[in-house]
C-alpha cells in the first residue's frame, strides 16, 4: 500500500522583503485511499504546502522531508514527482498557447506511463471522462485553458486527474469560484477517480462547502504554517459553525 | 479610413510632387492668399507619404539617398551591418543553382531585357535597387501545364562576398505548381524576386532560409496576381545572421486570391524581419496573411510589418492579416506592426490582429507537473504554435522537413 509522508517540513519563499518562512514543521501521513482535508484561513500556508509537494521552484524546503513510499520527493524535479505518482490540481490553472487539450493529454499520459496510450481505447477514455464532466467535445481541440471560464479550468484539472491516474493528488482550492452545479460535477469526478484508482487525496480548502460532496476521512486545521488541530469529518462541521477565530486568537497569543 | 501608415521619408527627387500646384489663371486666387501658401513653420515641402502605394520606386540605386537607418523601411534593421549591400559594389554574376528536371517547369538564365523583368514591381529601398542595378542575368523559373507539380531550386554556394541577384517566377495562365526556393550555405545577398501569375494560375512559392550562421540576406518579392489566379506565398526563416524577406503582392486581376504565410524562429543574436504588403487593386480579391514567429535566446530579434491597402478599385475585398509571436526566453525583442488602409467602403471584410505572448515559468511548471520534461514542454509549445503554418504548406515532404528543422532549432538553442 502506498503512503505519502510529510515530516517536519519547513518551507520558505523569497519575497521582495527578503526570505519569509511559511511552513513551520508540518507533519502529515496520507495512506492510499484516504481523503484528508486541510482547512485554514487565508495566508495560513495551505497553498504553499500544495506547491511544495508538487515542487514549484518558488518554494525552498529548508528542512524536513516528503516521502512517497519511503522515497524522498523533495530532491526530485517537478516532472519526476508527477511520474512518481503525484498530482496537483491547481487553484489557477495556466493557459498554454498553441497546445490543444488533446495533444496535451496524450503527451502527459505518455510521459507518466512511459509509453503512448493505445490510440483507440485512449480516445474513448478521454471522450467518456469529458462527457461525465459535462465538457463539450470542442474542448478537445481548444488550447489548454485558453479562454476557459473558471469552472471549465477546474473541470479540465479533474479530467487530468481521472486520466493520468496518480497515486496521490493534492486539490488546491478546487472548489473556489465554482457555482453549486459545477461543484457537484467536479466532486463527482473526484469521487469517481478515487473509486477507480483508490488514490489518496489531500483536499485543500477554505470553506466546508466541497466537503458536502466529498467526505473526508480526516480534517486538519492549518494555522500559521502548521497543523493546529486534527479530527474527523465532525471537525469540519464545527469549523462551519465557529469559523477560524478560535485558532487565530490562539496563534496571536502564542 | 486610414490606419497609421508609418511616415516615410520622401526622397529629394519627389518633393516637387507634394508642393501645392501654383494657380495659373487670373480667376484663381494668388499664391500669396491666405490658406494657399504653405505654412512657413514646420518642415518645408515635406509631407510624409500617406498611402502605401505612393512610395517612391526606382530600379536605379543612385535614385535613393544613402541609407541612414531612420527611413521607415529601415528603421528596425541593423543597417550598419550591411552597408556593403546598400552602398557597395555588388557581384551580379550568375551562380550555381540546383534543381531536378521537372516536366512543364523550366529553370534558366535570361537577359536583362526579358519582358517579364519589371512587370511585377520595383524597389522601394536602396538595397533592392542596388541588386536591380547590379544583376547580369536573371534566373527565370517558368511554369506551364495544368497538372500539379513541385520543384525545389537550391542555392548552396553563393559565397560570402556581397552579391546582387534577380529571379523571375512565372506561372502561365491555368498552370499549377509548388516552387520551393531553398537557401543554404553562406551568403551576403540582396535580391529581387518577381512572381507573375497569369489568369487562373495556381502557384505556391516557398522561400526557405536555412543559411549558415553568419549569412546576411535581404530579399524583396514582388508578385502580381492575375484574374482568378491564386498565389500561396510562404516565407520560412530559420538560419542566418540577418534575414529580411519583404513580400509585396498586388492583387491585380478581379477575383485574385493570395495567402501569405510566414514562419520564423530567431535564436540568440539573430535578426529576422519581414515587411509584408498586400495591395488589393481589383474587385473581389481576397487575401489572408498569417505570420508566426518564435524567439529564443539573448538578442533574438524579429520584426513584422504588415501593410494592407484596399484601393479604390477593390470593391468586394475580403482581407485579414495577423502576426503572432511566442517569446521563449528573456532578452528577446519582437516588433509587430499591422497597418490597414482602406480607400473604398464597399468591401466584404478587413481585419488585422497582432499578439506577442511568452512561454513563462508558470507554463513550464504546469506542463512539468503533468510529468512532461522541460525539454519536451518547450518542444510541445513551440511545435503547437508553429504547426498552424507548417500544416498549411501543402507539401507533405516539406512539412515533415520543416518540423524536423524546428526541432533542430530547439535543440540547437538548448545546447548554446
Amino acid at each position: 500500500m502506498s503512503v505519502l509522508e510529510i515530516k517536519d517540513l519547513h518551507v520558505s519563499v523569497e519575497t521582495d522583503q527578503g526570505t519569509k518562512q511559511i511552513l513551520h514543521g508540518v507533519n502529515l501521513t496520507i495512506n492510499e485511499g484516504e481523503i484528508h482535508a486541510i482547512m485554514g484561513p487565508n495566508g495560513s500556508g495551505k497553498s504553499t504546502l500544495a506547491y511544495t509537494i508538487a515542487g514549484h521552484p518558488k518554494y525552498t524546503v529548508d528542512s524536513g522531508s516528503i516521502l512517497l513510499d519511503g522515497e524522498e520527493v523533495t530532491t526530485m524535479t517537478v516532472d519526476q514527482r508527477a511520474r512518481a505518482g503525484l498530482f496537483l490540481a491547481m487553484q489557477y490553472p495556466v493557459e498554454i498557447p498553441g497546445v490543444t487539450v488533446t495533444n496535451f493529454l496524450r503527451t502527459a499520459k505518455t510521459a507518466i506511463d512511459g509509453v503512448a496510450p493505445p490510440i483507440r481505447t485512449w480516445i474513448k477514455e478521454v471522450r467518456d471522462s469529458m462527457k461525465q464532466l459535462r465538457m463539450d467535445k470542442s474542448f478537445a481541440e481548444r488550447n489548454v485553458n485558453e479562454g476557459f471560464s473558471g469552472g471549465e479550468k477546474k473541470r479540465n484539472e479533474i479530467l487530468q486527474l481521472e486520466l493520468l491516474r496518480p497515486r496521490f493528488a493534492v486539490l488546491d482550492e478546487t472548489d473556489s469560484g465554482l457555482d453549486v452545479d459545477a461543484l457537484k460535477i467536479v466532486s463527482e469526478g473526484v469521487n469517481r477517480a478515487k473509486e477507480n484508482t483508490g488514490l489518496g487525496l489531500l483536499l485543500i480548502t477554505h470553506y466546508t462547502r466541497i466537503l458536502r460532496y466529498i467526505t473526508p476521512d480526516f480534517v486538519h486545521v492549518f494555522v500559521d504554517g502548521r497543523i493546529a488541530e486534527q479530527g474527523g469529518p465532525e471537525l469540519a462541521d464545527r469549523l462551519e459553525d465557529e469559523g477560524y477565530d478560535r485558532f487565530l486568537t490562539e496563534s496571536n497569543v502564542g | 479610413m486610414s490606419v497609421a501608415p508609418t511616415p516615410t521619408h520622401v526622397p529629394p527627387t519627389q518633393e516637387s510632387a507634394v508642393t501645392p500646384t501654383v494657380p495659373t489663371t487670373e480667376a484663381m486666387p494668388t499664391e500669396d492668399q491666405h490658406g494657399i501658401k504653405e505654412h512657413s513653420d514646420g518642415r518645408f515641402g515635406f509631407v510624409p507619404v500617406q498611402t502605401r502605394s505612393d512610395r517612391f520606386k526606382s530600379v536605379n540605386v543612385t535614385d535613393f539617398a544613402p541609407v541612414t537607418g531612420r527611413e521607415a523601411v529601415w528603421k528596425f534593421s541593423p543597417v550598419a551591418k550591411f552597408t556593403d549591400l546598400t552602398a557597395g559594389v555588388l557581384d551580379g554574376s550568375t551562380y550555381q543553382v540546383e534543381s531536378a528536371p521537372t516536366a512543364d517547369i523550366t529553370v534558366g538564365w535570361v537577359d536583362r531585357d526579358d519582358s517579364r523583368i519589371g512587370s511585377a514591381g520595383a524597389p522601394e529601398e536602396r538595397a533592392a535597387a542596388n541588386a536591380w542595378t547590379s544583376f547580369d542575368q536573371a534566373l527565370a523559373i517558368t511554369v506551364s501545364g495544368e497538372e500539379a507539380k513541385e520543384i525545389t531550386v537550391t542555392r548552396a554556394d553563393l559565397g560570402s562576398a556581397p552579391r546582387g541577384a534577380h529571379t523571375i517566377i512565372e506561372a502561365k495562365p491555368f498552370s499549377r505548381a509548388v516552387v520551393i526556393l531553398e537557401n543554404i550555405g553562406d551568403a551576403r545577398l540582396t535580391e529581387n524576386v518577381e512572381i507573375v501569375l497569369g489568369e487562373s494560375a495556381n502557384l505556391t512559392v516557398v522561400t526557405l532560409q536555412e543559411w549558415n550562421d553568419g549569412a546576411v540576406h535581404l530579399a524583396n518579392h514582388f508578385a502580381s496576381v492575375g484574374r482568378d489566379a491564386r498565389l500561396k506565398h510562404i516565407v520560412v526563416s530559420l538560419g542566418g545572421s540577418i534575414v529580411r524577406v519583404n513580400p509585396s503582392v498586388r492583387l491585380a486581376g478581379p477575383g485574385s486570391d493570395t495567402e501569405l504565410l510566414g514562419l520564423y524562429f530567431a535564436d540568440a543574436g539573430q535578426h529576422l524581419e519581414q515587411q509584408v504588403y498586400v495591395n488589393h487593386d481589383a474587385p473581389n480579391s481576397r487575401s489572408r496573411v498569417t505570420y508566426k514567429g518564435a524567439l529564443q535566446g539573448k538578442g533574438a530579434r524579429t520584426v513584422w510589418i504588415g501593410d494592407v491597402l484596399i484601393g479604390r478599385k477593390a470593391a468586394g475585398t475580403d482581407s485579414y492579416e495577423q502576426n503572432r509571436n511566442l517569446v521563449l526566453t528573456e532578452g528577446t525583442r519582437a516588433d509587430s506592426i499591422p497597418n490597414l488602409e482602406i480607400e473604398t467602403g464597399d468591401i466584404k471584410g478587413a481585419g488585422h490582429a497582432s499578439a506577442t505572448g511568452r512561454f513563462d515559468d508558470e507554463q513550464l511548471f504546469y506542463l512539468q507537473s503533468r510529468g512532461i520534461t522541460e525539454e519536451e514542454a518547450r518542444r510541445l509549445v513551440v511545435r503547437g504554435f508553429l504547426s498552424e503554418i507548417v500544416q498549411h504548406i501543402g507539401s507533405k515532404p516539406l512539412e515533415d522537413r520543416l518540423q524536423a528543422a524546428i526541432e533542430a532549432e530547439l535543440r540547437g538553442t538548448e545546447e548554446k
